[in-house]
């Protein structure tokens, strides 16, 4: 008895029953056994190396003055411009003479014994031309290695006008010790200011060669405070030498001798570092690319990282599915 | 009237087991890009990650449980302190590693296979992970001179389906020969692991002391080996085409670099997700486990479709 009619309904109801089941397998995801995916919405901005967006302050403005001279330029400071000098906001090339790298020139001759001089030359071009535009000011070496964005998370719980001193906390000499200088160390504009009214009442002088020491020495004279840069676990961030002096499995030992300054206790072994490392110190040009190729590039893929302080605050983006083992 | 729903339930009916018919047939088989046995390229490629965004979530998760990598791991006394090394660094990434020594030695435990002859040794070792595979379907073989991410490694065979021959690593020409090198380690899918140990009995094709005119070194015995079965030597590399299995350390690629890219030293090295580098000394690998697993810059989310857990009892990552 088939006519057109029948077979028309016959076809309609074949595509209803196959979508209909089709839909009912499809909205059953498989239960798997282990591991687990993330199920996010469709913003997904792929990483990449452009100025980071500041997540909690938005606007802390760090300027980065290195100290370097020309015979350096060609064969250090060179790869200090193309890999970490570009997160900057705002970087300077310390000289004894101007040039075109660009480099300011200080009107101080090179030499280690002029190291102070040009510091302070430094600071004072500082205050006159940036107090306004930027709010911390590192000081680096040409052969120091930093991670901005750690300096910038570190820097986010300290108030810039406040007189704050950052660094690598070495304990000689200097009562309440001063910030290595190979590691890098951070003033505020408050700690700015008080460096240069130091130096304008004669209370702070340049009575030593000794660059990092006599500026711990000026910030205690005018009572800037030291600040603890390690991390909640207590773990270092600037490092005055590089990464394999600190991180590599010891036996307990005393400490060996270029720990023997350190404030803190320093541990050894993978427990020295923090995982936002700022700083490493002595640092040659194929480290400074290889540091950069570990800090910005290479990656485990999907690594859930141990360490990561402010859990709560990222769960706006991804939502995270754990599948329970069903074994 | 009721003619007409009968023949529409008919119909519904049909349809409803045509559609379970289908989806059955579906799930015998996996999506992968190629269909089964068609594998004449000569490099294997990770997924992009439009590639991944684009399968379901529920595919997403099969895949998460199907990529687990038993990794073999060849040592010897003389070379003590890497075998300590890869115990301690990335070995502990693995699902499950072994380590397969020539001769046994009082500070660490390894399988002893007793045997000198490299490529003798090498048959015996994957002998051996195969006997033991369990339900692991991936195989990563390598010195303990070799320094490996097995993240990287389970992200690139990540859609790969191990039921088919997957011979993977660096890949190069000797002659007519494709092999793949064993200083930045081999991979083998479950089908051609099973496959080699197959041919492994047949004297002919595969000689256990090699061919007697010359020795060839066992990276190319190997290929030679798996050839006869049908499986070939591919390249593993990232989705823009960059080798992952690296002969060299980082700091010797970037040294490279520094002369052959001067403007784009970074860029023009190594993939970001690569899966091992070669001549690397134990402390250095201590310090790309750090490099790896903890250095990072606070803020970035790398979105990443998958997960994998850090391994349990370790405090070097």
């Amino acid at each position: 008895m088939r006519n057109p009619t029948s077979n028309f309904i016959f076809i309609t109801g074949l595509l209803t029953g196959f979508f209909c089941l089709h839909f009912l397998l499809d909205s059953n995801s498989i239960k798997g056994k282990r591991g687990h995916f993330i199920k996010h919405d469709h913003h997904q901005a792929e990483v990449t190396n452009q100025t980071p967006a500041d997540k909690s302050n938005g606007t802390i403005r760090i300027l980065c003055w290195i100290m370097t001279m020309p015979k350096y330029l060609e064969t250090r400071t060179q790869h200090v411009r193309a890999t970490w000098a570009k997160h900057c906001d705002r970087v300077l090339y310390m000289s004894s003479t101007s040039t075109d790298f660009p480099t300011v020139g200080l009107n101080v001759s090179e030499g280690r014994e002029n190291l102070y001089w040009k510091t302070i030359r430094a600071f004072q071009f500082l205050h006159q031309h940036h107090m306004h535009d930027m709010d911390w000011f590192m000081k680096a070496d040409d052969d120091t290695f930093v991670v901005m964005e750690n300096l910038r998370h570190t820097l986010s719980r300290f108030d810039t006008e406040k007189p704050w001193y950052l660094g690598r906390r070495f304990t000689p000499f200097i009562k309440k010790g001063y910030m290595s200088g190979g590691a890098g160390y951070v003033l505020s504009k408050e700690a700015v200011r008080r460096f240069i009214t130091g130096f304008q009442t004669g209370k702070c002088t340049h009575f030593s060669d000794i660059e990092d020491m006599a500026l711990g020495k000026c910030m205690e004279t005018m009572e800037v405070e030291l600040g603890d840069t390690r991390d909640e676990k207590g773990r270092q961030t600037f490092h005055p030498f590089p990464l394999d002096h600190y991180v590599l499995r010891t036996p307990p030992r005393r400490r060996p001798w270029y720990m023997i300054y350190d404030f803190y206790t320093p541990i050894e072994g993978p427990g020295c570092c923090s995982d936002f490392a700022i700083s490493f110190h002595y640092i040659h040009p194929p480290q400074m690319y290889v540091l950069e190729y570990l800090t910005h590039h290479l990656r485990a893929y999907g690594y859930r990282y141990r360490y990561h302080p402010d859990d709560k605050t990222k769960s706006n983006t991804t939502e995270h599915v754990e599948v329970q083992s069903s074994t | 009237m009721l003619s007409e729903g009968g023949s529409f339930m008919k119909g519904m009916a049909m349809g409803g087991i045509f559609c379970l018919g289908l989806s059955l047939f579906g799930s015998f088989s996996p999506a992968t890009e190629h269909g089964p046995g068609e594998h004449h390229h000569h490099h294997v490629k990770a997924p992009s990650k439009d590639e991944l965004t684009r399968l379901s979530d529920g595919h997403v998760l099969e895949l998460v449980n199907q990529v687990r990598v038993s990794c073999i791991i060849m040592v010897q006394p003389k070379i003590l302190v890497y075998w300590a090394t890869a115990l301690d660094t990335w070995s502990k990434h693995c699902d499950k590693a072994v380590f397969y020594t020539s001769e046994s030695s009082k500070a660490l435990e390894a399988v002893d296979l007793n045997e000198k002859d490299d490529w003798a040794r090498l048959r015996k070792a994957l002998k051996h992970a195969y006997e033991n595979a369990g339900d692991l379907r991936w195989f990563f073989v390598a010195k303990a001179t070799t320094f490996a991410i097995i993240e990287n490694l389970k992200h690139l065979v990540l859609t790969k389906d191990p039921e088919e021959p997957f011979y993977l690593g660096n890949a190069m020409k000797s002659g007519e020969l494709e092999y793949v090198a064993y200083e930045s380690g081999i991979v083998l899918s479950y089908e051609a692991l099973k496959r080699l140990v197959n041919v492994l009995e047949d004297e002919g094709k595969c000689p256990e002391r090699g061919h007697a005119l010359w020795t060839m070194s066992e990276d190319k015995q190997l290929a030679v080996c798996l050839k006869y079965t049908g499986v070939f030597a591919e390249n593993g590399e990232d989705s823009h085409g960059k080798g992952l299995f690296n002969s060299k350390s980082v700091d010797s690629l970037i040294t490279d670099s520094m002369r052959d890219n001067p403007t784009n030293v970074v860029e023009g090295c190594c993939s970001d997700l690569a899966v091992t580098f070669n001549e690397m000394s134990p402390n250095q690998m201590q310090v790309m486990m750090f490099g790896v697993y903890r250095l990072r810059p606070y803020g970035h989310d790398f979105h990443d479709l998958l997960v994998f857990e850090p391994p349990e009892g370790s405090d070097n990552d």
